[in-house]
């Protein structure tokens, strides 16, 4: 797909001698012998199977749980980097929560003509009970994942917003873990910042954002559709790492005013959810009226401000695709400043101009449907043939407005450990940001999903991709 | 702590125990079937009849037959008791309880469930049983092990134990209810010895046979036998034991949180009549009866442990 001669390897660069942040971990790996690494490796999978880090797949009998490959070779990255990311991160953050409070309020930014209405009103994910609703302290989103992938030594690009549920970031904490045990001499040679902060400030920030009448000693839940889901391990490790319980719709019910759960001592009120399901399903009354995975009445409670939802329904209008063109403009209307961190160049295909330009390039342009994700009903150019594009092109003229298109991007490679060695490999990173009142915080690291193909650019882990640890380096 | 995590711990544990009763079970028939030459379908049926699944198998199959009793007992996914079944209904428990049980106590029963479904995705032969049987076991004590040295002292471990215990109790009197006949003195006259294989299974089943030995000089007598599993509190199987493990963890939920129950006055009840009593009235009042109260009486206890606690709406 993309020529690997041109593309940027973070180990590397473009030479063949370690770049400085992995001078110190590539001289490691060459005192290293080979097939002890390959043996460490196959013991990490040992390990993650029998802790339960697992992820279910639709459909399939529980038994066919499965594994998320991972990589022993660190992502690393210096701590020169990581502090001009993370200024971009917050920066876009506080204007993706700045405009979740515009569009339910007075909706500047649609009246100053700097995004359509149509983008907004006709969207499925924009939630008309939250007009004028007031989250308690103004947050929507609480947690919130930016997707980034690298192209040379200093191009960064935000590839998609996570503002609705962001998930992953148990494998970022697992994968350290799995390190340290690994590989113990490696910390004591390299000082790696910890991430292993993040479950506690998880439960900080949600126990920050609580609604104003909650005393300091509130409580925190998280909300589950249960078992069967797919990121069920995640949802129980959070909650176990909190020390809150994780709790599922049929452990909650409306109790004086309040959104109660049920103990083994009675009913005990919840002040603040972290909840990992859908929108549509949290609360049957308000939204699908045939979920039994909500709690019938909890909006209602929300409205009068009586329990935090984290993330506020209704966040899920800033993931959207065609929104994601705008946040450019998004991040300069709210806080006046620049974006730092650049968007992939993107083509709306509702607009003329934009359209002509993507039926004459469909061979290299990535093509997306604005509302979906997971990858369906994607073209990816270069891997087209000649009649999938003319296929794609009737569809494209058919109903512009339901795509964009942007340039199949080089990402940037790190090696994994092959049976051969080292070999470089695509990457992208998921940074994790916390939001509370007074601050933002994004965690040192984050979770690298690496395609474990040679050439492939795909790091779904639904189509083979793996993980990394990912090591931001202290200075 | 939810009603619904109460419910999940109590359930693992109950299902953790079963598995091992299971096991038990098939290798006191199996072992009999090694070592008679008659008697062993009349043990296979009794084993179908105390693990209370002898309905169950006759809906599968029409002829009783050691290779297939042995496969329903162990395998069976028609079988909710069987051994796969019960672990998986036990991992199944852990994983909804997740947050409430230790990494260890997970990697436990995980690694059970991962061994034992490697291990029984086809009929096992004869010559593998015996190896099978007692990892089976040695995994069950495991879980039991990671508990004990890991778990909080808090209502959380109260429930597991409760689970457990009421598991235990219900099988060991299920044993005597199934064998209360050979027991009897009608049968085997007073102060006689009873036949050989049938204190043998008696005791094999709840892994007693080398205890017995050494407690009460092994006299195969059916009231010392009988005594042995019903009032002996230093037999870990023994109805005694049992309740009084139920009654010491009943007693610490009604201390957590300050309030008595209903199910407190049925614990209460149950090891009363097992302080108060003695083998001697048992024999005189009826030992069916006696167990035949005792089955009913835990069976009453649990599920007023399940409303009183809110395992569910």
């Amino acid at each position: 797909m993309v020529a690997m001669e041109h593309v940027f390897d973070e180990m590397t660069g473009t030479g063949n001698s370690p770049l400085p942040s992995y001078q110190a971990y590539r001289a490691w790996f060459d005192g290293e012998n080979l097939s002890d690494l390959r043996r460490k490796s196959r013991d990490a999978e040992d390990f993650f199977r029998r802790t339960g880090i697992t992820f279910n797949v639709y459909g399939d009998h529980e038994a066919e749980e499965r594994l998320i490959p991972f990589d022993i070779v660190p992502r690393i990255i210096s701590a020169w980097e990581w502090s001009r990311l993370t200024r971009g991160i917050e920066q876009r953050v506080r204007a993706i929560n700045a405009f979740l409070h515009d569009i339910y309020h007075r909706q500047e930014i649609l009246r100053a003509g700097r995004i359509p209405i149509e983008l907004v009103a006709a969207n499925p994910a924009f939630l008309p009970q939250m007009i004028g609703a007031a989250p308690p302290k103004k947050i929507y989103t609480h947690i919130v994942g930016i997707d980034i992938v690298r192209t040379a030594q200093d191009e960064f690009f935000v590839l998609e917003d996570n503002a609705r549920t962001p998930s992953g970031v148990s494998y970022m904490l697992e994968n350290r873990e799995t390190m340290l045990q690994m590989f113990p001499e490696l910390f004591s040679r390299i000082r790696v910042k910890p991430v292993q902060d993040y479950p506690i400030n998880l439960r900080r920030s949600l126990a920050a954002s609580a609604p104003a009448d909650c005393d300091d000693d509130c409580t925190v839940a998280v909300l589950t559709p249960g078992l069967h889901n797919s990121a069920y391990f995640e949802h129980a490790f959070l909650a176990d790492h909190m020390g809150v319980e994780l709790v599922e719709g049929c452990d909650l019910r409306i109790i004086d005013g309040k959104v109660a759960m049920r103990t083994t001592e009675g009913y005990k009120p919840i002040d603040v959810l972290y909840r990992r399901v859908d929108d549509s399903f949290l609360d049957p009354l308000s939204f699908n009226p045939d979920s039994l995975l909500g709690v019938p009445g909890i909006m209602g409670i929300y409205l009068a401000g009586r329990i935090t939802i984290a993330n506020a329904p209704g966040t899920g209008i800033a993931d959207d695709k065609a929104i994601y063109s705008y946040m450019p403009e998004i991040v300069e209307f709210y806080t006046g400043e620049k974006s730092l961190l650049k968007n992939v160049p993107t083509w709306r295909c509702s607009e003329p101009d934009a359209l002509a330009y993507v039926l004459e390039h469909l061979d290299e342009l990535v093509v997306k449907e604005v509302h979906g994700s997971g990858g369906y009903g994607m073209h990816v150019g270069p891997a087209s043939s000649r009649r999938e594009r003319t296929k794609f092109a009737a569809k494209l003229k058919a109903r512009p407005k339901k795509y964009i298109a942007q340039p199949t991007l080089a990402l940037s490679t790190v090696p994994i450990l092959t049976q051969k060695g080292l070999a470089p490999r695509h990457v992208d990173l998921r940074p994790y940001v916390l939001v509370s009142p007074d601050k933002i915080t994004v965690t040192p690291g984050g979770l690298t999903r690496v395609a474990l193909k040679r050439g492939s650019l795909v790091v779904n882990s639904s189509q083979g991709g793996g993980t990394k640890d990912t090591w931001v380096l202290e200075d | 702590m939810l009603g619904r995590t109460a419910d999940g711990l109590f359930w693992m544990f109950r299902y953790l125990e079963r598995s091992e009763n299971t096991a038990r079970l098939i290798e006191t028939g199996f072992r009999i079937g090694l070592t008679r030459r008659t008697g062993e379908n009349e043990e296979w049926q009794s084993v179908l009849q105390t693990a209370a699944v002898d309905d169950l198998y006759y809906r599968h199959y029409t002829q009783l037959e050691a290779s297939k009793v042995i496969d329903f007992l162990l395998r069976d996914a028609n079988n909710p008791s069987s051994v796969m079944s019960s672990i998986a209904t036990a991992r199944r428990n852990a994983r909804r309880v997740r947050t409430a049980i230790t990494g260890e106590v997970w990697g436990a029963i995980n690694d059970t469930f991962l061994y034992l479904k490697q291990a029984l995705k086809r009929p096992v032969s004869t010559r593998d049983l015996p190896v099978l049987l007692s990892t089976i076991r040695q995994q069950s004590q495991l879980v039991r092990g990671a508990t004990h040295g890991s778990m909080l002292r808090n209502d959380l471990f109260d429930f597991c134990r409760l689970g457990t215990f009421l598991e235990r109790a219900d099988n060991t009197a299920r044993i005597l209810d199934v064998k209360y006949y050979v027991l009897l003195p009608s049968i085997s006259q007073i102060g006689s010895n009873l036949d050989n294989i049938q204190w043998e299974t008696i005791l094999r089943s709840v892994g007693g046979q080398r205890a017995y030995r050494t407690v009460d000089r092994g006299d195969p007598c059916p009231k010392g036998i009988a005594n042995f599993l019903i009032f002996d509190g230093r037999m870990p199987r023994s109805l005694m034991f049992s309740t009084s493990k139920i009654a010491t963890n009943m007693h610490f939920l009604e201390k957590v949180y300050g309030i008595r129950l209903t199910s407190h006055d049925h614990a209460d009840q149950l090891i009363a009549r097992l302080e108060n009593g003695n083998i001697e009235r048992v024999f005189e009042e009826g030992l069916h009866e006696f167990i035949s109260d005792f089955l009913r009486d835990t069976a009453r206890l649990g599920t007023q442990i399940e409303s009183d606690y809110r395992f569910r709406e």
